[in-house]
């Protein structure tokens, strides 16, 4: 809330609220304004505006010289953004859905990661990589994909994925602003979700591109989640305090570097630990998250490190999606297997 | 309502972007010029230029090869008897344009004043790329095929719109052709015009398979026209022809007249690599036939015909390449210390929590080591 004095009288003025869209919308247009060098190209985000809108407006206020359409090729509009970095700009390319990201996968793996490793730092690449990712809008196949082990296990790459409107605004511009490559991973589902927040990458912050936040403070279990998964975590930790159950939410904000300090605190405080996401589970990222606090904070837990995912299979046609992503109960009923009764753990696989 | 149909010719005539029947020559084989050409025979001071670093560029290739059966280099892809096309390409450029090559392209890389031992730094196995791209504005040797046709267009189009006069020729193959990138970059550099020059070198394979196997088309330079981008096709063997095709490619670019596509036919001597063997794929026979077409041979004969050199200068020129080889033996052969910290120096600007940790058990493990009592023997 901001206070504004007028005729003398104090009055409260409500913070508008925004959606993630319009977040992400607004911190490309600040960047743009502000940094000449910054170039937002892909498939129709010119005049059109996005499939999804996020480049609203930007084709008619910057010129196309800035903001333009390309042909339609991924390996392109990334093999090109690698060699408008080298030269100097910082471009800012969408790829319209995650599984669309595939075609220039050799250029992100073996050019955009490697180039600054390669030429001892002589040459970095500033390039921002922005994708619509995950499920939940009853999308047809190939347009719901979680991909970010892809990119998460690949050095060289930073790995950010926005929660909410205001972290989007934020995480965005520091990401168009740092000099390494960043995918930026878009929950596309959680897009017209509102926030009332003053949009600002600089104030409170500056550095929160690779730390993780405490959504939710609680003292019994550590639900750990990031980009569309965060939402879902808050109502079951809402939905378990009804019950007594005192859950901490962390959102991750950045999967790559990992921010072990917030995760590692919480989860020696609490003992328990659930990791929440979309992607399928085996070698998904819930398998990283569950190994650190193995390592980090064994003496500490009272149960297995649990995971709450996407099942082992394709992303499902869009009446079948309920059942494959994590949702409340799931994570509820996770919360009821972490060996509450036992003094000690036992003798059994797994959770 | 406007009309539905579409207008179908929307650029330039399909006539003027096809490639010649025969490659352009300005040189034959036996040293004559040709009379007329399509190409404008370069000045004395470039044939000349043109002789001169490809008897550098020839002897440092055959250092290299030397140097991978020592064991010196992990590997060597020699590019013996396309010295035409390596050095005629190079010169072409100007001060402020970008060179993009492959990992065949060491020669090029030379000819372009990059010093011979940064050069061998990825294929000695000391670092990925030895040398500072923006220097020589030299991109670092590419290893996967046709990517770096992409970076070519991206620098190319960042530099109009900067209102730089830069050009950017990216070097590939016969092979490189079949892949998605060439076919993306092509396509991009012509939708936007971009000041690039795709220089395709035709040595007749890719490895093993043979061009009868990459492309049933008329020639490489024919793809062009698809793209609506110009294209050359020019003899490889012939200095003063890519020379001057390239020279008018980068003239065009400049110019604002967008890519152009030249393919420079030619012939690889060697085998792929010193681990390739190429007697299983081809005959001595057909060696032989394009060592009879040699390139730097050509060249010379023509400048000997002319009087423009002579038997002396060609034996202070073959003195000077010895002397550069020999120092390029010496500086090989110095062991160079490698610093295992390097390997997390460089991956971000500044190295992440897991990567100072990684160096830390590093550094851990070398103490322990460097600890232990030596074996006795």
């Amino acid at each position: 809330m901001t206070a504004i004095a007028e005729r003398g009288h104090a009055r409260e003025v409500a913070t508008p609220e925004v959606t993630m869209a319009a977040a992400l919308n607004q911190a490309l247009a600040d960047a743009l304004s502000e940094d000449e060098t910054v170039l937002v190209f892909g498939e129709d985000v010119g005049p059109l505006g996005g499939v999804f809108r996020i480049t609203d407006g930007l084709a008619a206020k910057f010129g196309e010289a800035r903001v333009f359409d390309t042909p339609l090729a991924e390996s392109g509009i990334v093999g090109t953004a690698i060699g408008m970095a080298m030269n100097g700009l910082r471009p800012v390319v969408e790829m319209q859905f995650d599984a669309f990201a595939y075609p220039a996968f050799e250029q992100i793996v073996s050019h955009l990661a490697k180039f600054r490793n390669r030429t001892r730092g002589r040459v970095a690449l500033p390039v921002v990589i922005r994708i619509p990712y995950g499920g939940g809008i009853g999308g047809v196949e190939h347009h719901c994909d979680s991909s970010e082990a892809y990119y998460a296990h690949t050095p060289g790459l930073r790995v950010v994925t926005p929660a909410t409107p205001g972290d989007a605004y934020a995480l965005l511009r520091q990401a168009i602003e740092c000099p390494d490559p960043v995918i930026f991973l878009e929950p596309k589902r959680r897009y017209w979700s509102k926030q009332a927040v003053v949009l600002d990458h600089v104030g409170t912050n500056p550095k929160t591109l690779d730390q993780a936040v405490v959504r939710r403070a609680g003292s019994d279990v550590t639900l750990i989640a990031y980009g569309g998964t965060v939402g879902t975590a808050l109502e079951a930790a809402e939905a378990a305090a009804e019950e007594d159950r005192s859950i901490e939410v962390i959102d991750l904000r950045s999967l790559s570097p990992f921010d072990d300090e917030t995760v590692t605190a919480s989860v020696r405080r609490t003992g328990r630990a659930i990791v929440v996401h979309e992607a399928s589970r085996f070698c998904g990222y819930g398998a990283e998250v569950a190994a650190r606090l193995s390592e980090q904070c064994f003496h500490y837990l009272e149960a297995p490190v649990l995971r709450v995912t996407g099942f082992d299979i394709p992303y499902p046609p869009p009446h079948l999606e309920e059942y494959h992503l994590p949702s409340v109960d799931r994570i509820l009923e996770a919360v009821d297997r972490l060996q509450w009764q036992e003094t000690r753990p036992a003798v059994k696989a797994g959770g | 309502m406007a009309s539905v149909a579409r207008d179908i010719a929307r650029g330039r005539e399909p006539r003027e972007l096809l490639p010649t029947g025969t490659p352009l020559r300005l040189v034959e084989a036996d040293g004559q010029a040709v009379r007329p050409s399509d190409l404008d025979l370069p000045d004395d001071d470039v044939l000349l230029a043109l002789h001169r670093n490809m008897v550098l560029a020839r002897r440092f290739d055959t250092q290299a090869t030397a140097l991978t059966r020592q064991g010196r280099l992990a590997v060597y892809p020699s590019a013996r008897g396309q010295e035409a096309g390596e050095v005629g390409a190079v010169l072409a450029l100007r001060p402020q344009d970008w060179l993009f090559p492959t990992y065949r392209d060491s020669m090029a890389i030379v000819c372009r004043g990059v010093d011979p031992v940064e050069v061998l730094s990825l294929l000695r196995g000391d670092w990925h790329c030895g040398y500072d791209p923006y220097e020589y504005r030299v991109a670092p040797q590419c290893t996967p095929l046709a990517t770096n046709t992409l970076h070519a267009v991206g620098v190319a189009r960042a530099a109009r719109l900067k209102g730089e006069d830069t050009v950017a020729l990216v070097m590939l193959g016969d092979g490189a052709t079949s892949e998605g990138d060439t076919h993306a970059a092509l396509n991009f550099a012509a939708v936007w015009q971009a000041p690039v020059v795709f220089f395709v070198q035709n040595n007749g394979y890719a490895i093993s398979v043979p061009l009868s196997k990459q492309s049933a088309a008329p020639s490489l330079a024919h793809k062009g026209v698809g793209y609506g981008v110009p294209a050359m096709l020019v003899d490889g063997n012939d200095a003063a022809a890519v020379y001057a095709a390239v020279q008018r490619a980068v003239a065009a670019a400049a110019e604002g007249r967008g890519p152009t596509l030249i393919e420079s036919l030619t012939y690889r001597i060697e085998a792929h690599t010193n681990a390739d063997d190429a007697t299983r794929y081809r005959d001595q026979d057909e060696v032989d036939g394009w060592l009879a077409r040699d390139p730097l041979a050509r060249i010379r004969q023509h400048l000997l015909a002319r009087g423009l050199l002579d038997e002396p200068a060609i034996a202070a020129l073959d003195a000077e390449a010895e002397a550069e080889a020999a120092a390029l033996r010496r500086r090989m052969n110095a062991d160079r210390g490698h610093d295992p910290a390097d390997l997390f120096r460089y991956v971000y600007a500044e190295p992440t929590p897991d990567l100072r940790g990684q160096q830390q058990e590093l550094s851990a493990e070398l103490a322990a080591a460097a600890d232990e009592p030596e074996v006795s023997r």
